[in-house]
C-alpha cells in the first residue's frame, strides 16, 4: 500500500497564535483516515492546507506524489481534479440544480455528449443513494442529509482517488448519520477511494475509521489505529473515548 | 483506421474491440466518436478486450456497459479492479432507463402561471402592508413600545448620511434644468420667466423625485440587503423565538425614520436645486439673486412648496416598505439577495412614479 498523503513538520500560525507546531502524519492508499481533536485545535485548518485553500508557514505536504508547497499552477489544477472535497455545509452552488452541480466539472473539464453527461450524473446519484427525481431540485429545496449526499456526488463526479470530508455527519440526525457512515464504507469498497475525514462523531469514528490522528495542543497526540488509542495518556483522548472504554 | 485507445479486429464475423491505455472520461468522447464511425452493428459477435488497459474510470465503464448490453458482447479482462468497476456500473445501470424529463410548458400555461405568481406576490405584499398597520396600531397603544433608539439610529443611517448626496444631486439637477431652459428663454427675451419655471418644476416635481431616486437606490436597497442577510442567517427567526417582534424592531423603526426625514430631505433638495438655478440665472441670464428671490415671492405661491413636501411621507412609506418586504422574502440561497435588492429598487421607483402621477391628477382636480 503506497502512501498518498505525507505531512511533514507542518507549522501554522495565525498572527501570534501558533496553531500547528510540527505536525507529521501519513495516509495510505485505500484507508479511511480520521483527523480528531478538540474544537479549535486546527483540524479543519489542516484539511484546508491539504487541499490548497490555505497556506502553511513551514514544513511540507506531499499529495499523490506532488509537493504542494512549491507547485506550479498547471500541476495544481491537475491535482485538483484528482481529489474531491465535501465541505461541512455541502457548499452546493445554490443557483444550480443538483444535476447541474454534479455536471459542472464534467462540462468544464471533459468533452462529453449531453447524453453521456446525463448518464454519468444519474449514475453518481444512484451511487450516493439519491433518487433520479431529485436531480432537478435546487439545494434550497432538499434536506440536510440529501444536501450532503448531493455534494458527495459532486465530489465524485470526476472519479477522484482521494476524498476529503469535513465533518460529514455534523448536523445530521443519528439515523442519517449512520446511513452516511454506511455510504462512506460502501463508496470505499466500490470505488477504492482513500478518504480523509475531519470528525467529532464518536459513532462514525468507530464505524468508519481505519486509522486516525489526534491533534491536541498544536501537536499530533496520537497517530494509529482505533484499538490502541485508549491506552494513550492524554486528557482529550481520555475524555473523548471514555464512554467507549 | 486505428485509434490510440481502441483497435478493431475482425475475425470471421467476430469483432474484437481491443482497448488500451488509460480509459477515462477525458478520452471518452473521442473513443465514442471513433466507434460510431466504424458501423459495428453488422458483426454477429462483439468481444471487448480490456487486457491492455492501465486504468478504467466509472464514466468509461458506463459506456462499456452500454455496448455490452446492446451487442450482448463478452468482456475479456483479468484485472479484478476493472471487473469490479464494470460490475458496479452494470448494477446501477439498471435504474437509469426511466428517463427523467423536465416538464415543458406551453404559452398559455406559462402566461397563466406567471399571472398567478404575480397576483400571489401582490397579495403577499398587501398582507405585509396590513401587518405594518396592525403593528403600528399596537405600537402606538403603549409609548413604551416605541423604539426611540432604533428610530434615531435609522434616521442617522438612512437620511442624515444621505444628505450630502441628495444635496449634490439636486444642486446639479437645478443647474442643468436652469441652464437648458436659459438658452430657450433668452431667444424670446423671456429671461425672468426662468424663476416661474424653476419654482414650479422643482418644488412640485423634481425635488421630491430626485430625493426618492437617491433614497431608493441608497437606503431602500440597503434595507433589502440587511434584512435579507438576517433572514439567511436565521437572525430573524432567532428574534422571533426570543419574543422580539421583527415588525417592531426592524420594520417600523425604518419606516418611521424615513417618513420623518423624507420631507426634510425634500426641503434640502428644494433649496439646493434653487441654489443651482440662482447661479445659472446670474451667470447666463444676468438676473441678480435678489431679483430672483423677489420674483419667486411674487409668482410662486407657497402651496407649490407644500405640494412637494406632502409627497415625502408617501414616497418614504413606499420605498421603505418595498425595500423591507423584499428583504423578508429573500430565500435561503445566495442569488436571492442580489435579485431582491435589484427588484426592490426597480419596484420602489416604479411605485413612487405611479404615486406621483396619482398626486398630480388629484391636485389638478382639486385645483391646487
Amino acid at each position: 500500500m503506497s502512501v498518498l498523503i505525507e505531512v511533514k513538520n507542518i507549522k501554522t500560525a495565525f498572527g501570534d497564535t501558533l496553531v500547528h507546531d510540527g505536525l507529521n502524519l501519513h495516509v495510505k492508499e485505500g484507508e479511511i483516515y480520521g483527523l480528531l481533536g478538540p474544537s479549535g485545535c486546527g483540524k479543519t485548518t489542516l484539511l484546508r492546507e491539504m487541499v490548497m485553500l490555505q497556506e502553511f508557514d513551514s514544513g511540507s505536504i506531499k499529495i499523490l506524489g506532488q509537493q504542494i508547497e512549491h507547485i506550479s499552477e498547471v500541476k495544481a489544477q491537475e491535482l485538483r481534479r484528482k481529489w474531491g472535497v465535501l465541505f461541512q455545509f455541502g457548499a452546493l452552488f445554490s443557483s444550480l440544480t443538483i444535476a447541474e452541480n454534479i455536471a459542472l466539472v464534467l462540462n468544464e473539464y471533459a468533452t462529453l455528449s449531453k447524453k453521456m453527461i446525463e448518464e454519468i450524473v444519474a449514475f453518481k446519484l444512484d451511487l450516493v443513494g439519491l433518487k433520479q427525481s431529485d436531480a432537478f431540485l435546487y439545494p434550497s429545496e432538499i434536506s440536510g442529509g440529501m444536501r450532503k449526499k448531493a455534494s458527495i456526488a459532486r465530489a465524485l463526479a470526476m472519479d477522484p482517488k482521494l476524498l476529503f470530508l469535513d465533518e460529514p455527519t455534523s448536523g445530521l440526525d443519528p439515523i442519517s448519520a449512520r446511513e452516511f457512515d454506511e455510504l462512506i464504507l460502501q463508496l470505499r469498497s466500490m470505488l477504492g477511494l482513500t478518504m480523509v475525514i475531519v470528525t467529532h462523531d464518536l459513532d462514525s469514528i468507530y464505524n468508519t475509521l481505519d486509522r486516525m490522528a489526534v491533534l491536541d495542543n498544536k501537536k499530533i497526540a496520537y497517530e494509529g489505529s482505533l484499538e490502541e488509542v485508549t491506552s494513550i495518556k492524554n486528557d482529550f483522548i481520555e475524555n473523548f473515548f471514555r464512554e467507549r472504554k | 483506421m486505428n485509434n490510440k485507445f481502441l483497435k478493431l479486429d475482425y475475425d470471421k464475423g467476430v469483432l474484437t474491440l481491443v482497448f488500451s491505455g488509460e480509459l477515462t472520461l477525458y478520452v471518452l468522447q473521442e473513443v465514442q466518436g471513433y466507434l460510431f464511425q466504424q458501423n459495428i452493428s453488422q458483426s454477429k459477435k462483439v468481444i471487448i478486450d480490456l487486457q491492455n488497459i492501465t486504468y478504467l474510470d466509472t464514466a468509461f465503464a458506463l459506456f462499456l456497459s452500454d455496448i455490452t448490453k446492446r451487442y450482448h458482447s463478452q468482456v475479456l479482462c483479468s484485472n479484478t479492479n476493472y471487473l469490479h468497476t464494470l460490475k458496479l456500473v452494470a448494477v446501477h445501470h439498471e435504474g437509469l432507463n426511466k428517463k427523467y424529463n423536465t416538464h415543458k410548458r406551453n404559452f398559455f400555461e406559462s402566461v397563466g402561471k406567471s399571472f398567478c405568481k404575480n397576483y400571489l406576490a401582490f397579495l403577499s405584499f398587501m398582507t405585509f402592508v396590513g401587518k405594518i398597520f396592525s403593528s403600528f396600531l399596537l405600537y402606538l397603544k403603549n409609548s413604551k413600545n416605541i423604539r426611540y433608539k432604533e428610530i434615531a439610529f435609522e434616521i442617522n443611517e438612512s437620511a442624515i448620511r444621505a444628505l450630502p448626496i441628495v444635496a449634490l444631486t439636486s444642486f446639479l439637477i437645478g443647474l442643468v434644468v436652469a441652464y437648458q431652459s436659459a438658452y430657450q428663454l433668452r431667444l424670446y427675451g423671456a429671461n425672468i420667466f426662468i424663476v416661474d419655471m424653476l419654482g414650479l418644476s422643482i418644488f412640485r416635481e423634481l425635488a421630491p423625485l430626485i430625493t426618492a431616486i437617491v433614497i431608493a437606490g441608497r437606503s431602500g436597497s440597503a434595507y433589502t440587503a440587511q434584512i435579507g442577510a438576517m433572514k439567511i442567517t436565521q437572525e430573524i427567526d432567532a428574534m422571533q423565538t426570543m419574543g422580539f417582534d421583527p415588525y417592531r424592531f426592524l420594520v417600523l423603526p425604518r419606516i418611521i425614520a424615513l417618513i420623518i426625514t423624507f420631507p426634510i430631505l425634500i426641503f434640502v433638495a428644494d433649496m439646493m436645486a434653487m441654489l443651482g438655478g440662482i447661479i445659472v440665472a446670474k451667470v447666463s441670464l444676468d438676473i441678480t439673486p435678489s431679483l430672483f428671490i423677489d420674483r419667486l415671492n411674487d409668482v410662486i405661491a407657497i402651496k407649490h412648496f407644500y405640494v412637494g413636501i406632502v409627497k415625502g411621507p408617501f414616497f418614504a412609506f413606499l420605498i421603505a416598505s418595498i425595500g423591507i418586504y423584499r428583504g423578508f422574502i429573500v430565500k435561503d440561497d445566495t442569488q436571492s439577495i442580489g435579485f431582491n435588492t435589484t427588484k426592490s429598487v426597480v419596484e420602489s421607483l416604479f411605485a413612487v412614479i405611479v404615486c406621483d402621477a396619482i398626486f398630480s391628477i388629484a391636485f389638478t382636480n382639486l385645483g391646487i
